[in-house]
């Protein structure tokens, strides 16, 4: 079961504050599809202005990404730059 | 520094660059040297009122004179839809740009653009704008972003209700979101301090104060394809921008990027662009157009100006148990600005288990706010850093050594929730603290500050094509504007991995026709990013190379090894399987197969994180309350330095940016809401009298996410010195110095206020 | 509005062309004669982007109107190397990294220069106040300074 970290404003609106969670998946876009049908419309919020951590490696368009069974997963603002 | 043990032939060199004698003698064609036959000229019509409802357009007059030959305001413009899009580029609400390009209903601060007319002549586009009558119903409006936040303030968007706050507000209001982020529990770690240190700090707008003002000149066609030349950190985002903006194709525009006069992110937007093209197809004619300085300052830019409180604790031993900050970011008049990466990034070089960071983006009548090298960082760095500071006087610790005790290392969690991998922040510490500035004397009224930041560096989208040429040489075709050096870079990259001389690649910035997508030049990416793409390219040739050989030896692949830009057999040479030079293999390509080359496109991840610290001594004038800058180095993790003098040359570049934010840069506004300093006289930048050497130590910990260890190193420069400088001068002066820029004016306040 | 005829020399050539009474000398520069190695960065004699050298002397060409330089003699950065031979500014900026984006490259070099035909031998301050006039915002000045130290040993040794 992979670990995964919500940011605190998607956990407040769509997963009624849980912050952190367990989720059984292989790869990114499996574990989205997981995370929706949890939680209705997490999808949609996590696809925009989201990137995504995969064991402290920051993806900006994740979709195929490999997920181990220990992986931690966090979701954090998509980041630019000057 | 890493050299004497270099293990490459050409990494780390110093070579001369490939564009540099053009750019020494004056040959280098930058945004407003090109034109083509028969260009005609594009000049826009800016509001004069910060904040007004635009009644009417009447253009009759100005559309009779003679050599006027085309017009376009708002209406000329397609509506979008009003969202955030996601896709290749960052985040971007297009209707947004579209309408700060060109103002629709409302002119939302001095000098947005309202219409845009082209001519034959500047002089007679001058005079047509004169004969645009337009009909504006002034509207109060708001500068200062407490102001702006504020119940009753005057509101921008009708349509704007802050996002990220429960329940949904039910009126609109300029607070276009509020973001937060947080570790463990803040105030059971406040609870557990036996020192706090809390105060509010402010910084002012700031431009990024490229010497180059936009400029570009656009070519439409009967049959509707538009060639774009223009100055821009990337052609591939002004082909997108400008396709969106006009409901055009991609491959219906072709961007040909000029050399670029600076960008430090004020150029990863469009403003000119989309309007040449509207012009040039409504006149038939190409359409150049470039900014007056005065239009740069007042319509272009700048970053965000923020107002910020920032509360630290720690036990007596100096190790901190909570942080807490709370930022207000000017965006300017649309939502936008870069408050959520202050939030990121200001607590990351410290490892707090406890710690919240509360951003909110406030839009008021200033003009939009764009990316300015490490975007968000240096203000919140500002606040914490000083933070810091205050907090090891009250503790009676050195602030280096109060920096170690709390220092990010690899495992540390960001506030973002991310596990930092290998990162560099303790080697710069260490290397500060020993380093001579350190434990140098200081004299009367002299004093010396640290500060320590910390850039994400980003990766992303690159292509990059390795072509061998007939003769051995090679060419490098990439798609990122070369804003500082980065052509070196590639072709020093490409050399090592072909195992041939730098002299003998070429390298090229490719035109949106030429070259794959590539995301732009900014976030300290092209070295990592689009190097990695070229390393990879190269890589592909020399595996194209090998099986060219193998060809010839009528042997496996696996039998050929390239070595020294060459193939050798394995196992060594026999007399049909002599050693082959890239040469060679090049001269005899028609009869193995056709011509050589390598092409990649990839969307690099593992970009390094960036941490620097810089030490600053300052002079005060408690007369005058002049500030001097005595002495400056800068001690940053570079990862690798691919050519270090460039490497260098970002650390300087960006200290000094970030000393003229310090002391100097702001935007002053006058009662009605128009800005007062739109010039380089009134508006400050520092000049090279104002300044001492800015030393640099360059501390190679690599990037194991790039082939050389390379991480960005552009950015991160210009998150430190903001409060390096204020500690220094807080120090010098025995008073906190909280508010931006530290003016002779501001210091004498501070010092007859103690 | 008729146009002046103007005759003057630029980089040892002599040149005539036809300029409108508003027009700079930059303007002239750039847009009749071609010479577009002068930058216009402000327009208002605040960057030094567009210095040349006016009958020996360092201007900013945005500050000079083109009729004013009527049987004048003007030096741009177009003829600071001599054919294909650098000058020793040119050379140690390349070779000390003393530019990034390169926009105020040609009027630092045409500025420096003007300061070491005056003073082979200038102290770092003395370059940090002639230059005082030309923005660069990418450097932080450093390796221009350095660069310009350089050139002066070069220049003296030569």
């Amino acid at each position: 079961m992979a670990r995964v970290l919500l940011q605190r404003e998607v956990a407040r609106r769509f997963a009624g504050g849980l912050l952190e969670l367990e989720v059984e998946a292989s790869s990114y876009r499996a574990l989205v599809t997981a995370l929706d049908v949890r939680f209705p419309g997490i999808a949609q919020a996590l696809t925009v202005r989201t990137a995504v951590a995969i064991d402290g490696e920051i993806y900006a368009d994740p979709l195929l990404e490999p997920i181990g069974p220990h992986s931690e997963v966090q979701f954090l603002p998509v980041i630019g730059g000057g | 520094m890493g050299n004497e043990e270099n293990q490459y032939k050409v990494i780390g060199t110093r070579p001369i660059r490939p564009d540099g004698v053009d750019k020494v003698t004056g040959r280098a064609a930058f945004g407003a040297d090109f034109s083509l036959p028969g260009t005609i000229v594009g000049r826009v019509l800016r509001s004069p009122h910060a904040h007004a409802r635009i009644k009417s357009i009447d253009a009759k007059l100005a559309l009779a004179l003679p050599g006027v030959r085309a017009m376009v305001t708002g209406a000329d413009f397609p509506e979008l839809p009003d969202e955030i899009t996601a896709g290749g580029e960052a985040p971007v609400n297009f209707r947004d740009v579209s309408h700060n390009v060109m103002a629709r209903a409302k002119a939302l601060y001095e000098g947005h653009a309202v219409a845009a007319v082209a001519a034959t002549t500047a002089a007679i586009a001058e005079q047509a704008l004169a004969l645009i009558k337009v009909e504006y119903e002034v509207l109060p409006h708001v500068i200062d972003v407490r102001d702006a936040a504020a119940d009753g303030a005057p509101v921008l968007h009708e349509t704007m209700f802050t996002s990220g706050v429960e329940p949904a507000p039910k009126k609109p209001s300029n607070v276009a979101g509020r973001t937060e982020m947080g570790l463990g529990n803040v105030e059971e770690g406040f609870a557990a301090a036996d020192v706090t240190v809390e105060r509010e700090y402010t910084t002012q707008a700031v431009h990024q104060g490229y010497i180059e003002p936009h400029a570009c000149v656009a070519s439409v066609t009967t049959d509707g394809q538009a060639t774009v030349w223009s100055t821009s950190q990337g052609q591939f985002m002004v082909r997108e921008f400008c396709s969106r903006l006009l409901g055009m194709d991609r491959a219906a525009i072709r961007v040909v990027p000029s050399e670029i006069g600076g960008g430090f992110g004020g150029k990863t937007t469009v403003y000119l662009e989309p309007l040449a093209i509207a012009l040039a197809k409504k006149s038939g004619k190409p359409v150049k157009m470039v900014m007056t300085r005065d239009e740069v300052f007042r319509a272009t830019g700048p970053t965000s100006g923020a107002s910020m409180k920032v509360k630290l604790g720690a036990k007596r031993d100096g190790t901190l148990t909570a942080g807490d900050m709370t930022l207000y970011y000017q965006a300017g008049a649309f939502a936008g600005g870069p408050a959520m990466l202050g939030c990121m990034t200001g607590f990351a070089p410290y490892a707090l288990t406890n710690a919240r960071a509360v951003g909110y983006d406030v839009v008021s009548n200033r003009p939009k706010a764009a990316a300015y090298r490490a975007p968000g960082a240096p203000m919140a760095a500002f606040a914490v850093e000083s933070a810091m500071d205050e907090l090891a006087q009250k503790l009676g610790m050195d602030p280096i050594e109060l920096r170690l005790k709390n220092a990010a290392k690899k495992g540390t969690r960001a506030i973002y929730g991310v596990k930092f991998p290998e990162i560099g922040f303790v080697e710069t510490l260490e290397a500060a603290k020993k380093h001579p500035h350190y434990s140098a004397p200081l004299g009367p009224n002299q004093a010396r500050g640290v500060a320590s930041g910390f850039w994400f560096n980003i990766g992303g989208q690159s292509s990059a094509a390795v072509h061998v040429n007939e003769d051995g040489t090679a060419e490098v075709v990439t798609g990122n504007p070369d804003i500082g050096g980065s052509r070196a870079s590639m072709a020093m990259m490409a050399a090592e991995v072909l195992g041939i001389e730098y002299s003998k690649v070429k390298p090229t910035v490719g035109d949106t026709g030429q070259i794959g997508y590539s995301f732009l030049t900014g976030g300290s990416r092209v070295t990592f990013a689009t190097g990695k793409a070229v390393c990879e390219a190269a890589q592909a040739t020399v595996n194209e190379l090998r099986a060219r050989a193998a060809k010839l030896w009528e042997c496996p692949i696996e039998d050929v090894e390239w070595k020294d830009g060459a193939a050798h057999p394995v196992g060594g040479q026999t007399d049909t399987r002599t050693v082959l030079s890239l040469a060679e293999l090049a001269e005899s390509a028609a009869k193995t197969g056709g011509p050589i080359s390598g092409a990649v496109g990839i969307n690099a991840a593992g970009a390094g994180a960036g941490f620097g610290t810089q030490i600053c001594d300052v002079e005060i004038d408690p007369e005058t309350g002049k500030v001097t800058v005595l002495r400056y180095t800068v001690v940053q993790d570079v990862g690798r330095a691919i050519h270090p003098a460039y490497v260098e040359g970002q650390l300087q570049g960006g200290a000094v940016q970030g000393i003229g934010w310090a002391l100097n840069e702001e935007y002053v506004y006058d009662g009605n809401g128009r800005l007062d300093n739109p010039g380089f006289l009134d508006y400050r930048m520092p000049v090279a009298s104002d300044l001492p050497m800015i030393d640099t130590v360059m501390i190679e910990v690599p990037n194991p996410g790039h082939p050389f260890g390379v991480r960005g190193v552009g950015e991160t420069p210009i998150v430190p010195p903001l409060a390096a400088v204020a500690n220094a001068v807080s120090r010098a002066a025995k008073v906190r110095l909280a508010d931006l820029p530290i003016s002779p004016p501001r210091l004498l306040a501070a010092l007859d206020g103690k | 509005m008729s146009k002046h005829h103007i005759t003057a020399t630029v980089n040892g050539e002599a040149v005539e062309f036809l300029c409108e009474t508003q027009a700079t000398l930059l303007d002239v520069l750039r847009d009749e004669l071609g010479l577009t190695g002068a930058k216009e960065g402000c327009g208002s004699g605040d960057c030094g982007a567009c210095s040349v050298m006016l009958n020996g002397r360092l201007v900013c060409s945005c500050l000079v109107l083109g009729c004013e330089v009527d049987g004048h003699s003007i030096d741009t950065i177009e003829g600071v190397a001599e054919g294909a031979v650098l000058h020793p500014l040119q050379q140690v900026f390349l070779e000390e990294a003393a530019l990034q984006c390169g926009i105020c490259t040609p009027g630092i070099i045409v500025a420096a220069k003007a300061l070491l035909e005056k003073n082979t031998d200038p102290s770092e301050e003395e370059i940090r106040y002639w230059l005082a006039g030309n923005l660069c915002r990418c450097t932080g000045y450093d390796k221009i300074i350095r660069a310009v130290q350089k050139a002066a040993t070069v220049m003296r040794e030569a």
